[in-house]
């Protein structure tokens, strides 16, 4: 098949490296090849932060370009709103709608966008309230998971294949609340 | 801890760095050392998991390297990991060892970090060995990682060189699939015996060993030229690319019919496989990020390139690459202009922050030094005024001190300088400042760990790289092990050393007015004491708010769990909060209580 790029992008201790991860093993258990790049270090004292995941029959580079992402999963609004140039003119993007203020905001350097909502409606984001859906879940810490359910939904892995790679890769005494937070989140994105 | 003989068979994910864990373990290594610093870290922290490897963090890249080169004039094969930068440290005895070849095989990791992620600077390792004459093997992802670590051993003993494997960050933390299995092989050290004429490199053997590394040289330029390490790969002739690493899976991306030389060894280069492969194609390109190492040296053989406009600085992409050869690149939405940037900030509850608040207030002039307090630089801080190299803190402060700042100001000058920075480098700073007589106040900031890189262990707070892997936490280290680092300042001949609670403001303000006003004239040093909350991970409620009189001193300390409402009024975020309470510590009206 064809390479397809998956952008995991948030705010340093969102868990997008473990989600990246996820998708990753999913990708490597259904054969495709795979690649996942994330940068450490300094972005991780809660700037943003963003992980590359990218599979195929063969995949070469692991960076994603501008205008070259097929699915952009944004753990933070306003970092959704960041990633837009990245997404292929026909890419899906799914957005948790919760925002986190960053300092520059709170000392009066910056300011929230105001309709940072809208905008991701008008640019066709799929918007969830992931935060909120992994607490429901009885998971608060699973606001990744969720997302990785409302990825399951745009890709061709099936949602056993996934399951059997959360279980596999979750602490144990989490991995029912974690299935139940996937599940919620493929609910949530129309599965 | 594993102690099986082989590695879990199959195929998996690794990053780079794991990779070279891996390989360097299957290769027979007998000891591995480092300093902790990214792109690099994860090495050691995955080759310590194996029983038969001893590991260590050093103090110091360049004690890192000098363990290294021991152990392999004992007669073992070693790793030595450490940063681009850290190379710099390193390069006194990288300087010699390269004359003096080695026993058992030595190997260093330099993990370069093109685009400064995470760094001070964006110098390239391959000028290292080109400079020390020392073989580079770089890998292009992680399957290669693992194998060329094994085959850098082999090289090492049989050219008797060290031999660098380069890594940059895409390599370092990219996971990619690797197929290992096998096992670890049974390397018997060697027999140490005495050979001053190849050890002491005093002028009169120095001078044969530096004929030694001339002959050397020829004999790896033939390697070079037979070596599977250099892969000529060709599909359309008329466009060839010499390239190596990364940049090699981002010009197969960009450029998927273009035939390419693929360099495993970017030290030395194969002259007559260069020309070959530019005798074989139309137009040949040398494509490379952030520096034009191959360039110059492929021009030099005059062999002629085209030319193509990549950016000179900075990671090269498969876009970048396009746009140099005029082809179309991906049509991509404009940037939204209006969001509020998100560079990265001193965690909640960070020891550090109380500090650069009173420096801040003080109008200080910091000079700086590398770790998670170079964060104090960004705002709301702007409190830290350098950072150049680590321990550059405590000198340069001496230095502002004989330039007369602090008078021709007036204002304070203050270095600040981490815990393990500190045993890094800040000592022998520390040393130079007391020996000259130096006076002025310097900051030592102790978190229990080496932050930045992930909570590493190092001689301050006593927790052993293999105490780490088992899960010790500094917070539960015996008395005795951390080194005191008071004490020692004492015995480096200062008298005016005062420990003070980092969490305490007021503490925090009567030792740094104390050392900067009252005591200006003589050498001050504050340890400032408390663990990184990523350490200790205890939490309280997030205090309550009432009455705030929206001043916004609070907010000024940028905590990131701290905002306001459209009024001004102070709002604390409870998920990120960690009840820590400095921002009830900067209200002026006591209007920030205890949580309940």
């Amino acid at each position: 098949m064809e390479t397809t790029t998956v952008l995991l992008v948030g705010v340093g201790g969102q868990g997008t490296i473990l989600a990246g991860d996820l998708l990753a093993k999913t990708a490597t258990a259904a054969g495709l090849q795979v690649k996942i790049s994330e940068i450490h270090g300094m972005s991780q004292r809660g700037g943003s932060v963003s992980t590359v995941v990218r599979f195929g029959d063969e995949v070469a580079s692991m960076v994603a370009d501008e205008g070259c992402v097929d699915v952009v999963v944004a753990f933070e609004a306003v970092e959704a709103l960041r990633a837009r140039p990245y997404l292929k003119p026909d890419g899906v993007m799914f957005a948790n709608e919760e925002q986190i203020v960053p300092v520059s905001v709170h000392i009066g350097n910056a300011q929230m966008p105001a309709d940072c909502t809208e905008r991701l409606q008008e640019m066709g984001a799929h918007l969830l309230p992931a935060g909120r859906i992994a607490r429901e879940a009885g998971s608060p810490k699973s606001t990744n998971v969720v997302l990785m359910g409302a990825l399951s939904t745009a890709l061709d892995f099936d949602a056993a294949s996934w399951e059997q790679v959360i279980a596999d890769r979750v602490p144990p005494q989490t991995v029912d609340a974690n299935l139940a937070a996937f599940a919620e989140g493929r609910k949530a994105a129309g599965a | 801890m594993s102690t099986e003989a082989t590695t879990v068979k199959g195929t998996r994910l690794l990053s780079g760095n794991e990779a070279i864990a891996e390989g360097a373990w299957l290769a027979g290594v007998a000891v591995g050392v480092g300093y902790p610093g990214t792109p690099s870290t994860e090495t050691l922290e995955n080759l310590v998991r194996h029983d038969e490897v001893r590991c260590e963090w050093a103090p110091n890249e360049k004690v890192a390297l000098e363990v290294g080169i021991g152990a392999s004039m004992g007669g073992v094969r070693s790793l030595v990991t450490m940063k681009h930068v850290g190379v710099n440290v390193a390069a006194d005895p990288l300087m010699s060892a390269c004359n003096t070849g080695v026993g058992g095989g030595l190997v260093i990791l330099a993990a370069d970090d093109p685009s400064i992620y995470s760094s001070q600077n964006e110098q390239d390792s391959r000028n290292y060995a080109a400079f020390a004459r020392v073989p580079m093997l770089e890998p292009a992802d992680s399957a290669e990682a693992a194998a060329f670590v094994q085959q850098a051993f082999d090289i090492s003993e049989e050219f008797d060189t060290p031999v660098f494997v380069r890594e940059t960050v895409r390599i370092a933390h990219t996971k990619t699939p690797v197929t290992l299995g096998g096992t670890r092989r049974q390397v018997e050290p060697k027999d140490y015996e005495d050979a001053p004429d190849k050890y002491v490199m005093m002028p009169a053997n120095a001078r044969v060993r530096r004929r030694a590394t001339d002959a050397r040289e020829d004999a790896l330029v033939d390697f070079a030229e037979t070596s599977e390490l250099n892969r000529i790969e060709m599909r359309d002739p008329s466009v060839g690319v010499i390239c190596s690493g990364a940049v090699y899976q981002h010009v197969r991306e960009a450029l998927p019919d273009a035939s390419t030389l693929k360099l495993g060894l970017s030290w030395p280069l194969p002259p007559v496989k260069l020309r070959e492969f530019s005798a074989s194609v139309d137009t040949c390109y040398v494509i490379e990020e952030a520096c034009d190492y191959f360039d110059m040296r492929v021009r030099s053989l005059g062999i002629e390139l085209g030319e193509v406009a990549v950016p000179r600085d900075g990671e090269l992409t498969p876009t970048l690459i396009r746009r140099a050869f005029s082809m179309p690149c991906p049509v991509a939405a404009e940037p939204e202009t209006d969001l509020p940037p998100r560079p990265p900030a001193l965690c909640p509850g960070c020891p550090h922050r109380l500090v650069y608040t009173e420096l801040r207030r003080l109008k200080a002039v910091v000079t700086g030094d590398i770790g998670c307090y170079t964060l104090g630089a960004v705002p709301p801080m702007n409190a830290v005024h350098s950072t150049v190299d680590m321990g550059a803190s405590l000198s340069m402060a001496h230095g502002m001190e004989l330039a007369d700042v602090e008078e021709r100001c007036d204002r304070p000058v203050v270095g600040v300088i981490g815990d393990s920075t500190f045993a890094h480098s800040g000592i022998t700073s520390l040393l130079g400042t007391v020996y000259n007589a130096g006076s002025g106040t310097l900051c030592i900031l102790d978190n229990r760990t080496t932050a930045m890189t992930g909570l590493q262990g190092n001689p301050c707070n006593g927790v052993t790289l293999t105490e780490s892997a088992e899960g010790l936490s500094p917070l539960d280290i015996p008395a005795g092990k951390p080194l005191d680092i008071a004490e020692l300042v004492r015995a480096l001949g200062v008298t005016d050393v005062v420990e003070v609670d980092s969490q305490d403001l007021a503490a925090v303000r009567a030792a740094l007015t104390a050392a900067t006003k009252e005591h200006a004239d003589s050498l001050s040093v504050i340890v400032f004491r408390s663990p990184c909350r990523l350490v200790d991970r205890s939490r309280k409620p997030a205090p309550q708010i009432s009455g705030c009189k929206a001043c916004g001193i609070c907010v000024q300390i940028g905590c990131p769990a701290l905002g306001h409402d459209e009024e001004g009024h102070a709002v604390i975020d409870e998920n990120q909060c960690i009840g820590c309470g400095q921002c009830a510590q900067v209200c002026p009206s006591g209007c920030i209580g205890e949580g309940v």
